[in-house]
C-alpha cells in the first residue's frame, strides 16, 4: 500500500488492509468487487497499491478468485496466493452464492470480508450485516429491526480448513491470522470488523477505540477455527479466561447510528451477544 | 485423410474445444447446452484434454471464472443457452470491456416467461449490444470449424466471440462432420500469447474506477477516459470484420472448407428474390429457394453468418439490385420488428435501394417451420407486392394471430383464405409486374 489513498478519514478498512497486505507479502493476486476498497485503490490511471488486482462484478468475487486459481493452475503457477476481498454487502448479500460455491469446490484461496455493517460505499444503506437497532439511510426512522446475519456460522458450515474473525483494532492478531492462513491450502475465510466513522457516526479519531470496545463487549469476537478446532485469540481469549466482558451499551452509546435504538432492542441484542459468547465458550472448552 | 464422423452439434463443439487446446473451462448446466459440457467433462476427466474444468454454481460465476482465468493468460471456454446467457448479461459486458479473448458457445433457445426449452434466437440476439462478436452456424460442420476460427479471431482483436447455433435443431441432431486434423489445428491456432497478463511480477490494477474524462498517470502521460476505451472496443469490433474474413480464408486454405466469412450466399448471383436468415434457418431457406426455382422464381439465399460486427458493406454489395428481400428470423424486438430486419434496412439506407423488404418472425419457442412454408410465405408476399396490396411489414409465420376482441382475423394458422393464397402459383406475369414497377433495382442502376 502506497502513501496516500482515497479512503475516508479514520477508515477501519484502510488499517486492516495495510496489515493484511503486510502479512501476505508478495506473490499475491487480488480480486475485488465494487466496494470501499475499489475507491481506496484509486481512480484510473493511478492506484494506491502495488499489488496485482482484478476488479470484478459485485456478485462474482469468489468466482473471480476461482478463475484466477484455475488460470494459474493451467499455467503451472501454483506458487501464487489468490486473495478475494469484499465488503459485507459483497459477502453476506450479493456475493454469498459465489462464495458458497467456491468454498464447496474447495477453491484454494483466501476470502476476506471486511465488515463495516452496511453499504458504506454507496452511502450507508442497510445490509444483512447491519446490526439490529442501527440507523442507515434505508432504515432512517425505525432502525434495522432484524438481527445481523451470522456469516461466520454460515462459512463454518462449509467445513473450511481455516476460518477467522478479526478486528482492525487488533493489528497483531489480524496479522497473525493472515500469516497462518497463507500457509494453509483450500478455502480460507477471514472476516474483519472494520469500523466506519461516517457510517457508524463517531469521530474519525475513535476508530481504534470503537474497534476495541466491540471486542471488549463481545459484539466482535476474535477467534479462529482450524480444521474444526475453535480457539479464542488475542483480547477475546483473555476475556474468555477472565470473564470480564463489558455490557454492549459501552460500545453502542458512542455511535450515532444507535441513537434511536429501543430498550427492547438493546435487551435483545445483549441477549444475543451473550448467547453467542456462551456458544463460543462451549466450543473452546 | 478424411476423418468424417456422425455427431451432434454439441459433440462437434466439444471436439472443437479439445482441438483448440482450451486450458480453462467453466460451465453450468442448461438445456440444450448440457451434452456439450458433459462431453468436455469426459475429455478432461479421461485425460484427452489437459484443462482445468470449474463446475460452478451459476452462469454469472461461469463468466467470472472465464474472465479471471483469461486475465492471467489462459485460453478459456464456456457454453450456455437462454436464461443462462441472460443471467450472464452483466458479465458479458464485463468480459468485452475487459478486452479478453473468451470464446463461448450459445446453444440458442427461447427465453421465458413462460418456460420454453425449445429453439429460437431471442437469447443471443438480445445480447447484441454487449460488445461480443456473434457468429451463427448453419450446420454441425460449421460449428466445429467456427470454434477453431473463433479463438484465432478473438485472440487477434481482443474481443470475445459468441459462437451461436440452434438448440436441438443442431445441438441434438446427428450429422456427418469432418474432424480437422489436430496437428493442422495446432499450426492454424498456436497457443495463446496474451499481450498483458495479471501477475505479481508486473502489478496492475485492472478495471478500476475510471473518470468520464482523460487523466494523467504519475509519469504525466494522458490516459484514456471511459469514452476512449469504449471507442477502442467499437473500433476493434468493427476491425474484426477483416480478421474474420481473413481467418475464414486461411481456414479454407488449410482445411478446404469455406463457411463464408461474414456471410454466405446460395444461388444468389442471378437471384431476383433473396431470402435471408441466420443459423439453421438459413439452411432451411436454401431448400425453399430450390422450391421457388422450380416454380421459375429466381430465388437465392444470403445467410448472415456474423451478426456483430454487422456485415454492412457485404450486405450492401450482395443485396444490391434485387426485386424483393425476405428476412426470416427467430427473434423479435418487441414494439418494432425482427432485429436482423432492422439492421439490414439500416445497412441499405443511403444506397437508394427501394427493394421491398418483408420481415417474417418464425419458429419462436421451437415452433416448427418447414422449407415449404418459407417458400409459400415468399410466394404470398410476392403476390401481394405484385398486386399492389399493402401487407403488414412483419408477418408471424405459422402463428395464429387472432386476438380476442379484434374484428380482423390475422394471417397464419387457421386462415383458410391466406393458405389458399399461398398455394397460387407464381406466374411469369406477376414476376414481371414486380420488377417493372420500379421496386427492385437500386437507384443509379440501369433498369431492365
Amino acid at each position: 500500500m502506497l502513501p496516500g489513498n482515497r479512503s475516508c478519514q479514520g477508515c477501519g478498512l484502510s488499517l486492516a488492509y495495510r496489515y493484511l497486505l503486510k502479512a501476505l507479502r508478495g506473490n499475491t493476486i487480488l480480486t475485488i468487487p465494487a466496494s470501499c476498497l475499489t475507491v481506496l485503490h484509486g481512480l484510473y490511471p493511478t492506484t494506491s497499491v502495488a499489488i496485482p488486482c482484478l476488479n470484478c462484478t459485485f456478485p462474482s468475487t469468489a468466482a473471480s478468485a476461482s478463475g484466477l486459481v484455475a488460470g494459474l493452475n493451467a499455467l503451472n503457477r501454483t506458487d501464487i496466493t489468490v486473495v478475494a476481498v469484499a465488503g459485507d454487502g459483497g459477502t453476506y448479500d450479493i456475493g454469498i452464492q459465489a462464495l458458497s460455491g467456491a468454498a464447496e469446490r474447495e477453491t484454494d484461496f483466501i476470502f476476506v470480508c471486511y465488515d463495516n455493517e452496511a453499504y458504506m460505499n454507496t452511502g450507508t444503506q442497510r445490509s444483512s450485516a447491519t446490526p439490529m437497532g442501527a440507523l442507515t439511510t434505508t432504515t432512517p426512522i425505525l432502525t434495522k429491526q432484524q438481527k445481523k446475519k451470522d456469516m461466520l456460522k454460515i462459512m463454518d458450515a462449509h467445513d473450511l480448513p481455516y476460518l477467522a474473525s478479526a478486528s482492525s483494532a487488533f493489528p497483531l492478531d489480524l496479522y497473525n491470522k493472515f500469516v497462518r492462513a497463507k500457509r494453509i491450502k483450500g478455502t480460507r475465510y477471514i472476516q474483519i470488523s472494520a469500523p466506519c466513522p461516517p457510517g457508524w457516526i463517531y469521530p474519525p479519531k475513535d476508530t481504534v477505540k470503537i474497534g476495541r470496545l466491540s471486542v471488549e463487549t463481545g459484539i466482535v469476537v476474535l477467534f479462529e477455527i482450524e480444521d474444526g478446532k475453535f480457539r479464542f485469540t488475542g483480547r477475546s481469549k483473555t476475556l474468555a479466561e477472565k470473564g470480564s466482558r463489558l455490557p454492549i451499551i459501552n460500545y453502542l452509546e458512542r455511535q450515532g447510528r444507535f441513537r434511536k435504538m429501543s430498550i427492547e432492542q438493546l435487551t435483545q441484542l445483549q441477549k444475543w451477544v451473550d448467547l453467542r459468547w456462551n456458544e463460543y465458550l462451549r466450543r473452546a472448552a | 485423410m478424411s476423418n468424417v464422423q456422425i455427431m451432434t452439434g454439441n459433440q462437434a463443439a466439444a471436439i472443437g474445444v479439445k482441438l483448440s487446446n482450451v486450458q480453462v473451462i467453466s460451465a453450468y448446466p442448461i438445456t440444450p447446452q448440457t451434452s456439450l459440457t458433459e462431453a468436455i467433462s469426459q475429455f478432461v476427466e479421461g485425460g484427452e484434454l489437459k484443462a482445468e474444468y470449474i463446475r460452478v454454481e451459476s452462469e454469472h460465476s461461469v463468466l467470472a471464472v472465464c474472465i479471471s482465468a483469461s486475465a492471467v493468460g489462459a485460453r478459456v471456454f464456456t457454453s450456455t443457452s437462454s436464461h443462462g446467457l441472460l443471467y450472464m448479461h452483466e458479465q458479458l459486458h464485463w468480459a468485452a470491456g475487459s478486452r479478453l479473448p473468451i470464446v463461448m458457445c450459445c446453444v440458442n433457445r427461447g427465453v421465458g416467461a413462460p418456460w420454453s426449452i425449445f429453439n429460437d434466437q431471442q437469447d443471443s440476439v438480445a445480447q447484441r449490444d454487449t460488445g461480443w462478436i456473434q457468429i451463427y452456424c448453419r450446420n454441425n460442420q460449421e460449428i466445429i470449424d467456427t470454434l477453431i476460427q473463433a479463438y484465432r479471431i478473438a485472440e487477434a482483436v481482443y474481443v470475445p466471440v459468441m459462437v451461436c447455433y440452434d438448440g436441438f435443431v443442431l445441438s441434438h441432431t446427428m450429422m456427418p462432420v469432418e474432424v480437422p486434423d489436430a496437428d493442422l489445428v495446432k499450426d492454424f491456432l498456436p497457443p495463446y500469447k496474451p499481450h498483458m497478463i495479471l501477475s505479481p511480477e508486473d502489478p496492475r490494477n485492472i478495471n478500476p474506477v475510471i473518470f468520464p474524462w482523460r487523466r494523467q498517470d504519475p509519469e504525466g502521460v494522458l490516459r484514456d477516459g471511459y469514452m476512449e476505451l469504449r471507442y477502442k472496443l467499437q473500433k476493434a469490433t468493427e476491425g474484426a470484420r477483416d480478421i474474420i474474413v481473413a481467418t475464414n480464408r486461411a481456414y479454407t486454405e488449410v482445411f478446404g472448407r469455406d463457411h463464408g466469412g461474414m456471410l454466405w450466399t446460395y444461388r444468389a448471383d442471378d437471384a431476383e428474390v433473396i431470402l435471408t436468415a441466420m443459423g439453421s434457418l438459413a439452411s432451411e431457406a436454401t431448400v425453399a429457394a430450390d422450391m421457388l426455382r422450380e416454380r421459375e422464381i429466381k430465388a437465392g439465399v444470403v445467410g448472415i453468418r456474423v451478426f456483430r460486427p454487422f456485415p454492412k458493406e457485404e450486405v450492401r454489395e450482395v443485396f444490391g439490385n434485387r426485386c424483393a428481400i425476405f428476412v426470416f428470423e427467430k427473434d423479435i424486438s418487441y414494439g418494432y420488428e425482427g432485429a436482423l430486419c432492422s439492421d439490414l434496412k439500416a445497412a441499405f439506407y443511403g444506397t437508394g435501394s427501394r427493394a421491398p423488404i418483408h420481415n417474417y418472425i418464425v419458429g419462436l419457442g421451437g415452433r416448427d417451420v418447414k422449407a415449404r412454408e418459407l417458400a409459400e410465405a415468399t410466394l404470398s408476399s410476392l403476390e401481394a407486392i405484385a398486386s399492389g396490396t399493402t401487407e403488414p411489414e412483419t408477418t408471424w409465420l405459422n402463428c395464429d394471430t387472432y386476438l380476442p376482441g379484434s374484428e380482423v382475423r390475422g394471417q397464419g394458422l387457421g386462415d383458410r383464405r391466406q393458405e389458399e393464397k399461398c398455394r397460387i402459383n407464381y406466374s411469369r406475369s406477376i414476376k414481371k409486374n414486380i420488377c417493372c414497377r420500379g421496386t427492385g433495382p437500386a437507384r443509379g442502376v440501369a433498369s431492365p
